[in-house]
C-alpha cells in the first residue's frame, strides 16, 4: 500500500467523487448513474435545510426513543476485572438495532424525492424489518431483498417484515446470502429507476450512500461522546464495534476520529478461521477491488470473483466493508480484528447471564473483543462498545447450535 | 491507422445495411466450445463480436446471462483465459472485431496496464465494462484510449440530454444504446421509440450507434436494424447454448450449431433492414 498523508481531519472524507483515499467511488452502471447524482443532490440539500433535521430529530426522539442510553457494565466489568466496560445501548432502539437511525433518514429523503416504492436489502433482516417499519410508518410500499440461506436462518424477522406489510423475496443465487440480496435490489433499481427509492441498509455501495449512511449513523458516536463525558469526565480509552459493512461501526467511531486518544477497533466476523474461506475478514484477510458501487477491501479469488465468506452471523456475512473502513485501516487510524464463530457465542451467552441483556450475534463479536482486551487493561481505563442490535432473533441459530430444543 | 472497428463499421456503412453484434460468454460451458461458437459466429452472420468475460456478481445482467457466468466459472473460465479465447479466434479471423464486455473487478486484479497490453496482443479491438460510467474514466478508459483499445459506452433512457455529452466524452468504436432501463434478457420496448432515441445520440456524435436489450428473433433485429446502425444480441444467443446443454450443463455436439443457426437466422433479419438512412 502506498504511504498516504495523514491528513489534518479523519473527519473530512468523501471528496466530491466519494473518495476516502483510494477507496469508495461510483462503480455503477449508466442506468443508475442519472439516480445517483439526484440522490447525492438531493442529500447535499436536505442536510443543509433546518426543516429535514427538525423531522430527522423529532422521529429520532419519539419514534426511535433517542438518545439511547449509554450503560455502564458493570458486572461484566467486575468479571474481567480490568477496564470499565460502558455500552452504547442501540438494541433498545425501536425495531432493535441501530438499522432504524439509517432508515429514518432515508426514508424521509425518498419523500423528498418524491419517490413512491422501496426496496432494501438484508442479511440478519433488522435492516429488512428497519426499512419496512418505515415503510409502513411512511405509507409505501416495501420489497425487501433477502438471501435465501438468511430467510431461513432468521425466521422471526421475515414474519416481522411481512405483518409490516413488506414483500420479501428470497434470493437463490450464489450462496443466498448479503451480497446476493443486494445484487439483486440492483437489478430491481435499474429496472425501476422512476418510482423507486433503494434503500441501502450499509455504509458502503455508490456514493453518496456510505457517507449519508455515516451521517445518519454518527448521532450514535455523538451522543455516547456526550455521555462519556458526563459519566466519566473523560473520554474513553477505547472505543469497538462489530463490521459487517460497518455502519453501526462508522456511527459510533465517526465522532471519535479526531480525538488523538482514542483508540479505534472494529470486529470482523472471523467465522471458522481465517485460513480457509469460512469467514468474512475483508480488511483482515481480503485485498482491495470493486464490488457494489464502490472499491474496497473484499474477499476475492486472484481471479477477481468474488467469495461467498462465512460467518455465523447472518448480518456479518458480507464479502465486503463500507469503503470508510478500508480508508481508515490503511491510515492507521482504525484497527481491524477478527473473532471467531465460538468466541462471539460464548460472549453471547456471558452477556447473557452477567448483565441480563441477550445481544444479538453481530455485536457478540465486539463483546468477545472486549472480553480478550478489558483484563489486560488497567481499572482506570474505559472501553466504550456499540450493543447495536438485540438478540431475540438469534435464539433459534444459537439454540440449535448449543443443542437446547425451542 | 484505421482500426479494424472503424473499418468493419465503414464497409457495413458502404453495404448500407446495420452490423449485427454478438454477445456471448467467454467460456460457457468450457473453453474448447466457446472458442467454436466464438469461431463459428462471422461466418454465421455476425459483424462483431462481444466477448463476455464472467465474473461472480454479474449485477446489470438477468438470470440467463448470470447462469452462463456461473457456467463458465465453473468450467474454470479465468480471465485470462477470455484473453486466450481472442487469441485462438485471431489465429484465423484478422478482420472481426472483438469487444470485451463484462465488469471491472476482474480487470483490476489483473492490473490495468498488464491487461490492457495483454488485450492489444490478443487482438481486442474494444472493451464494454458495465460498472465504469464516465465518472470513472481515470480507472481504465483513458489508459486504454491511450494504448488505442476503443471504450464503448452504454447510453440508456436515463442517460439525457444534459448527461449525454458527458457519457460521449471519451466513447468510442461505437455507441451502445440499452433500448430500455433494466436488467438484460428483459422484453423488447416498441421499436418506434428507438428510433427516436437514436437519432437522439446522433445529433450528439458521428459514431455508429448500435442497439441492445431485448433483441430475441430475426424480425426484432430487422426492426431494430431499421432504426440504428447495429444490433446488439446477447441473452437470446446464450440462451440457445443453455438450451443444447445437457442436464448437468455440458456441452453437446449440438451446442455450436444450435448458436450458428440461430445467427444466421438473426443475420437474415439484419440483412433485410436496408438501412437506407446510412449517412
Amino acid at each position: 500500500m502506498n504511504e498516504t498523508p495523514k491528513p489534518n481531519s479523519f473527519r473530512s472524507g468523501p471528496d466530491e467523487d466519494g473518495r476516502f483515499g483510494i477507496f469508495g467511488g461510483r462503480f455503477v452502471a449508466e442506468t443508475l448513474m442519472p439516480l445517483i447524482l439526484d440522490l447525492q443532490a438531493e442529500w447535499e440539500k436536505a442536510k443543509n435545510d433546518p426543516e429535514f433535521q427538525k423531522e430527522l430529530a423529532d422521529l429520532g426522539t419519539h419514534y426511535i426513543g433517542r438518545p439511547s442510553p449509554l450503560y455502564y457494565a458493570e458486572r461484566l466489568t467486575e468479571h474481567l476485572g480490568g477496564a470499565k466496560i460502558y455500552f452504547k445501548r442501540e438494541e433498545l432502539n425501536h425495531t432493535g438495532s441501530h438499522k432504524i437511525n439509517n432508515c429514518i433518514g432515508q426514508i424521509l429523503l425518498a419523500k423528498r424525492m418524491g419517490k413512491t416504492r422501496i426496496i432494501a436489502e438484508t442479511g440478519a433482516g433488522q435492516h429488512g424489518v428497519a426499512s419496512a417499519t418505515v415503510a409502513a410508518r411512511f405509507g409505501l410500499p416495501c420489497v425487501v431483498y433477502m438471501g435465501a440461506t438468511d430467510v431461513e436462518r432468521q425466521a422471526p424477522n421475515v414474519f416481522r417484515m411481512k405483518l409490516l406489510g413488506a414483500e420479501v423475496k428470497a434470493v437463490t443465487a450464489g450462496s443466498g446470502t448479503l451480497k446476493d440480496a443486494m445484487n439483486e435490489a440492483l437489478r430491481d433499481w435499474v429496472t425501476n429507476v422512476d418510482d423507486t427509492y433503494y434503500l441501502i441498509g450499509t455504509a458502503a455501495g455508490p456514493h453518496p450512500y456510505p457517507e449519508m449512511v455515516r451521517d445518519f449513523q454518527a448521532v450514535i458516536g455523538q451522543e455516547a461522546r456526550e455521555q462519556i463525558l458526563e459519566a466519566e469526565g473523560r473520554l474513553p480509552d477505547v472505543v469497538i464495534a462489530a463490521v459487517g459493512g460497518g455502519s453501526n461501526a462508522i456511527g459510533l467511531f465517526h465522532p471519535f476520529l479526531d480525538d488523538e486518544g482514542v483508540k479505534i477497533v472494529g470486529v470482523e466476523a472471523g467465522g471458522h478461521g481465517l485460513d480457509g474461506n469460512e469467514h468474512c475478514a475483508s480488511i483482515t484477510a481480503g485485498s482491495p477491488g470493486v464490488l457494489h458501487g464502490n472499491r474496497t477491501y473484499l474477499l476475492q479469488d486472484k481471479d477477481g470473483q468474488i467469495l461467498e465468506g462465512h460467518s455465523i452471523s447472518a448480518g456479518l456475512d458480507y464479502p465486503g466493508i463500507g469503503p470508510e473502513h478500508s480508508w481508515l485501516n490503511d491510515i492507521g487510524r482504525a484497527e481491524y480484528v477478527p473473532i471467531m464463530d465460538d468466541e462471539a457465542l460464548e460472549a453471547f451467552q456471558l452477556l447473557t447471564k452477567l448483565e441480563g441483556i441477550i445481544p444479538a450475534l453481530e455485536p457478540s463479536h465486539a463483546i468477545a473483543e472486549v472480553i480478550k482486551r478489558a483484563p489486560k487493561m488497567g481499572k482506570d481505563q474505559i472501553i466504550l462498545m456499540n450493543l447495536s442490535g438485540r438478540g431475540d432473533k438469534d435464539i433459534f441459530t444459537v439454540g440449535k447450535i448449543l443443542g437446547m430444543g425451542l | 491507422m484505421t482500426s479494424r472497428m472503424d473499418t468493419r463499421f465503414a464497409k457495413l456503412k458502404a453495404e448500407g445495411r446495420p452490423a449485427l453484434v454478438t454477445y456471448f460468454m467467454g467460456g460457457d460451458p468450457d473453453y474448447a466450445t466457446s472458442l467454436g461458437i466464438m469461431k463459428a459466429l462471422p461466418e454465421a452472420g455476425a459483424d462483431v463480436i462481444e466477448l463476455g468475460m464472467p465474473f461472480s456478481d454479474p449485477m446489470a445482467d438477468g438470470p440467463t446471462i448470470q447462469l452462463a457466468g456461473q457456467r463458465a466459472l465453473k468450467g474454470g473460465q479465468t480471465l485470462a483465459k477470455t484473453l486466450d479465447l481472442a487469441r485462438d479466434f485471431r489465429k484465423g479471423d484478422s478482420d472481426t472485431p472483438i469487444v470485451m464486455m463484462g465488469y471491472y473487478n476482474p480487470i483490476y486484479i489483473y492490473g490495468v496496464d498488464r491487461f490492457l497490453d495483454d488485450a492489444i496482443e490478443a487482438g481486442i479491438d474494444g472493451l464494454i465494462i458495465v460498472d465504469l460510467p464516465p465518472e470513472m474514466d481515470d480507472e481504465l478508459c483513458i489508459p486504454a484510449l491511450a494504448k488505442g483499445i476503443n471504450f464503448i459506452r452504454l447510453t440508456t433512457p436515463t442517460t439525457d440530454e444534459k448527461r449525454l455529452p458527458t457519457v460521449l466524452n471519451n466513447t468510442s468504436g461505437f455507441v451502445y444504446y440499452v433500448s430500455m432501463n433494466g436488467i438484460t434478457g428483459s422484453a423488447l420496448p416498441d421499436p418506434s421509440r428507438i428510433s427516436g432515441a437514436v437519432a437522439r445520440i446522433k445529433d450528439h456524435t458521428d459514431l455508429p450507434v448500435c442497439v441492445g436489450f431485448g433483441v430475441k428473433t430475426a424480425d426484432h433485429a430487422k426492426a431494430i436494424g431499421a432504426a440504428a446502425d447495429g444490433v446488439v444480441v446477447g441473452t437470446a444467443i446464450v440462451a440457445q447454448v443453455a438450451g443444447s446443454l445437457t442436464k448437468d450443463g455440458a456441452a453437446t455436439a449440438d451446442t455450436v450449431s444450435a448458436v450458428s443457426t440461430f445467427v444466421r437466422g438473426l443475420s437474415t433479419g439484419v440483412r433485410s433492414a436496408r438501412l437506407v438512412a446510412a449517412e
